[in-house]
C-alpha cells in the first residue's frame, strides 16, 4: 500500500483552520502545513505537541551561569590572586557582587545562542539547505495542508470537504 | 482557537485595505526595484563621511591617540561620549522588538525590523571607540580572559570596564541573532519571488532553506518570545553597566547611584529619537506611509516625552543631591557644570532634552511629521551633549587646581565621529536595499484584526 498525499491550497488562514478541523474529524492525518506566517491555534488541531525549546534555553542558560562562576573561581580566586586597591579576591562568595554582571551576561549569551542553534538544527534551516515548501506562494499569501491518504479512503469526499471549507485548489 | 480581536476603539495599524499579497509587494518593492536618486545621493554623502572616518582612524593607528585632544586631566572625552551616545541609540531597537513584544504592543511590527537593524549598526559604531581608545587596537584581545604568557595574569573581573566588554559583545551578538532569525522567513519570501537565478541563489542561501511548516512556526514563535524575554533584562543591563563605568568611580559628578536608571531612560530617549529621524525619512523615500503611520509616530513621541521627563527629573535630582549631600566637591562639580566654562554645553543639553520634548504634550505637535523630525534631531543633539557634559565637565576640574584645563577636540577626533555617522547611514541604506525593512510576515498576522477593511465591518459605538 503506497502512501499518497493530497494538498489543500487555501488563501486564508482562518479557512485552513476550519478545513483542518474538518479533515481531522474525518479521521485523516494531516502531515504538514505550510504558511507564510504562524497560524495561531493550528498546532493542537493537526496534532503537534508544544515545542520544548524554551526548556532547552533554560538548560543552556544554567550552563552559562555555571561556566561563568567556574571561570571566576579559577581565574580570580584559585589561579592568580590579584590584589587590586587592597581588595583581594579571597573567596568566590565574598567577591560575588562584582561578578554578577558578567555572570548575567554569560547566562544570556549561552541561553540565546544555544536556543537559536537548537532551533536551526531541529527545524533543519541552515545555510545551503534547499527549501522544500511545495509552492513558492506559501511564503507570500498561500496556506497549504498536506493530508496523508490510504488507498481505501474516498478521495472525492476529501476533495469536497476541502472545497467546502474554502480551498482554492486541491492537488493529489 | 485563534480569535480575531477587532477593537472598535483603536485605529487601524495598516492603512489602505491591504491584502496579504499586497503587503509582500509593498515591502519587497524597494528590495527588488532600482534605487532612486534620493538613495544614491544619501549613500554618496554617507559613504564620503565614512571614508573620512576611515582616514582619521588610520591616522590614529599610525600616530597613536596623541592625535586626539585628550590631555592628562581630560583622559576621556569625545570617544567615550560617542561610545555612550551610540550605545544609547542602539537600545531603542531592542526595546521596540523585545519589550513591546512582551507587552503585546502590536504597533511595533511596522518598525521593529529597521529599529533592530539600527541597534546593530549603532553598536558597531559604538564598539569602534573603546577599541581604538586602547591605542593599540591590535592588542585588544588582551581584554578577553585568555590563558597567556604574562605570568598567568587574568583579566580583572572586578572592573566595570571589563563588564562592559562582556555586556557589549553579548548585546551585539544576541541582537544580531534576534534580528537575523526574524529576517529568515522574510528572506524566504524574497527568495520565492525571485526571478533571476542569482537572486534566488543569494536569498536562498540567506534564508537557510526556510519552508514555513507549522512545526517551524511553533518553534520560531517560542524562540522569539524567549529571546525577547532575555533581551529585555539584557538591554537594561547593558546600559546599567555602561553607567557603572562612571558610577563606580570616585569622581564628583560621576559616582552617583542614580546613574543606572538615568542612563537607561536616556538611552531609550535618544534611541527613539534616532528611530524617528530614520523612519520619517525612510517611510517617505521607500513609500511606506501606509505601514508607518501617524499613529506609530505618535506612540513613539509619547515614549520620548515620558523618557525625556525622566531624564529631566534625573538632572534636577542630581543637582538637588549635590546641594543636599553637603559635599563641597560634589556641589562644585555641579555649579561648574551649569555656570563654568562649559555652561553652553549644559545649556544645550537642558534645552534639547528637557524643554523640547515637553512640546509633545500638544497633540498637534506630536502628530506632525515635520515637528517630530525637528524635535528628534534636537533630542539627538541634546543626548550627545548630556554625555559630553557628564564626562568632560567632571574631568576638566580636577582635585588639583594646578591641573585644571580645557578640552578641545582635534580634527581627527571629529573625523572619527563623523565617520561613524557615515558608517551608520551607509549600513542602514544598504540594509534598506537588500533586506525587507518591515517584518512583512509578522505584520500579516495582525492584518485582519487591524486593517481598514476589518474596521469597516464592525459597528461603531456611538
Amino acid at each position: 500500500m503506497s502512501k499518497k498525499y493530497i494538498l489543500g491550497v487555501y488563501k486564508d488562514d482562518h479557512d485552513i483552520l476550519v478545513g483542518a478541523k474538518k479533515i481531522r474529524e474525518m479521521g485523516l492525518k494531516i502531515t504538514n502545513v505550510w504558511s507564510p506566517f504562524p497560524i495561531h491555534g493550528i498546532d493542537p488541531v493537526i496534532g503537534i505537541p508544544r515545542t520544548r525549546i524554551s526548556m532547552c534555553s533554560f538548560l543552556y542558560g544554567a550552563t552559562g551561569t555555571t561556566l561563568a562562576l567556574l571561570m571566576f573561581w579559577y581565574m580570580m580566586v584559585h589561579d592568580w590572586h590579584i590584589d587590586i586597591g587592597g581588595k583581594p579576591n579571597f573567596a568566590l562568595y565574598k567577591n560575588l557582587p562584582a561578578f554578577i554582571p558578567v555572570t548575567f551576561e554569560s547566562t544570556v549569551l549561552c541561553a540565546a545562542h544555544g536556543m537559536a542553534i537548537t532551533f536551526l538544527l531541529r527545524s533543519k534551516i541552515l545555510p545551503g539547505v534547499t527549501a522544500s515548501n511545495p509552492d513558492p506562494r506559501t511564503t507570500d499569501d498561500t496556506f497549504i495542508m498536506q493530508i496523508e491518504v490510504k488507498d481505501t479512503d474516498n478521495l472525492e469526499q476529501i476533495k469536497s470537504a476541502l472545497k467546502s471549507t474554502g480551498a482554492s485548489e486541491v492537488r493529489v | 482557537m485563534s480569535e480575531i480581536v477587532i477593537s472598535a476603539v483603536r485605529d487601524p495599524l495598516v492603512l489602505g485595505e491591504k491584502s496579504y499579497h499586497q503587503i509582500t509587494e509593498d515591502v519587497c518593492r524597494p528590495v527588488e526595484g532600482k534605487a532612486n536618486k534620493w538613495w544614491w545621493m544619501s549613500f554618496t554623502i554617507a559613504f564620503t563621511c565614512m571614508c573620512w572616518g576611515i582616514c582619521s582612524l588610520a591616522y590614529t593607528i599610525g600616530n597613536g591617540i596623541g592625535s586626539w585632544g585628550l590631555n592628562k586631566t581630560v583622559g576621556w572625552a569625545w570617544d567615550i561620549t560617542n561610545f555612550v551616545w551610540w550605545i544609547g541609540i542602539g537600545h531603542a531597537g531592542t526595546l521596540i522588538s523585545a519589550i513591546l513584544l512582551l507587552f503585546r504592543q502590536r504597533w511595533r511590527m511596522s518598525i521593529n525590523r529597521s529599529a533592530e537593524a539600527m541597534t546593530i549598526f549603532a553598536v558597531i559604531c559604538a564598539g569602534l571607540f573603546p577599541v581604538f581608545h586602547t591605542g593599540r587596537p591590535w592588542l585588544d584581545y588582551w581584554m578577553l580572559p585568555l590563558p597567556n604568557q604574562f605570568g598567568s595574569l587574568w583579566v580583572n573581573f572586578n572592573s566595570p570596564l571589563l563588564w562592559d566588554v562582556f555586556a557589549i559583545s553579548t548585546y551585539f551578538s544576541v541582537s544580531l541573532v534576534f534580528w537575523y532569525l526574524g529576517l529568515i522567513p522574510d528572506l524566504a519570501t524574497i527568495r520565492d519571488r525571485a526571478i533571476t537565478p542569482l537572486r534566488k541563489f543569494i536569498y536562498g542561501t540567506l534564508s537557510f532553506g526556510w519552508k514555513g511548516t507549522a512545526r517551524d512556526w511553533g518553534r520560531y514563535e517560542e524562540v522569539c518570545l524567549v529571546l525577547a524575554g532575555i533581551s529585555t533584562p539584557l538591554v537594561l543591563s547593558v546600559h546599567t553597566i555602561v553607567s557603572m563605568d562612571f558610577a563606580t568611580s570616585i569622581l564628583p559628578g560621576w559616582h552617583t547611584t542614580i546613574f543606572p536608571p538615568y542612563f537607561v531612560a536616556g538611552a531609550i530617549f535618544s534611541g527613539f529619537a534616532m528611530v524617528l529621524t530614520l523612519m520619517l525619512v525612510a517611510r517617505k523615500v521607500l513609500g511606506l506611509e501606509e505601514y508607518i503611520t501617524i499613529q506609530h509616530i505618535e506612540s513613539m513621541n509619547k515614549i520620548i516625552m515620558l523618557t525625556g521627563s525622566i531624564v529631566g527629573v534625573a538632572y534636577i535630582t542630581e543637582f538637588f543631591i549635590a546641594w543636599y549631600s553637603g559635599n563641597p566637591f560634589e556641589a562644585y562639580a555641579f555649579i561648574n557644570r551649569a555656570f563654568g566654562p562649559y555652561w553652553w554645553a549644559y545649556a544645550s543639553m537642558m534645552t534639547c532634552n528637557v524643554i523640547t520634548p515637553q512640546l509633545f504634550w500638544f497633540k498637534k505637535i506630536r502628530t506632525s511629521v515635520i515637528a517630530t523630525f525637528i524635535i528628534s534631531i534636537f533630542v539627538n543633539i541634546g543626548m550627545w551633549f548630556e554625555r559630553f557634559v557628564i564626562i568632560v565637565t567632571s574631568l576638566h576640574r580636577d582635585f588639583l587646581p594646578s591641573s585644571w584645563t580645557m578640552y578641545h577636540p582635534t580634527f581627527i577626533e571629529m573625523g572619527i565621529f563623523v565617520g561613524t555617522i557615515g558608517l551608520f547611514f551607509t549600513l542602514f541604506l544598504v540594509f534598506a536595499r537588500v533586506f525587507p525593512v518591515i517584518a512583512l510576515n509578522e505584520l500579516k498576522t495582525v492584518l485582519k484584526a487591524t486593517s481598514d477593511k476589518s474596521h469597516k465591518n464592525i459597528p461603531h459605538h456611538e
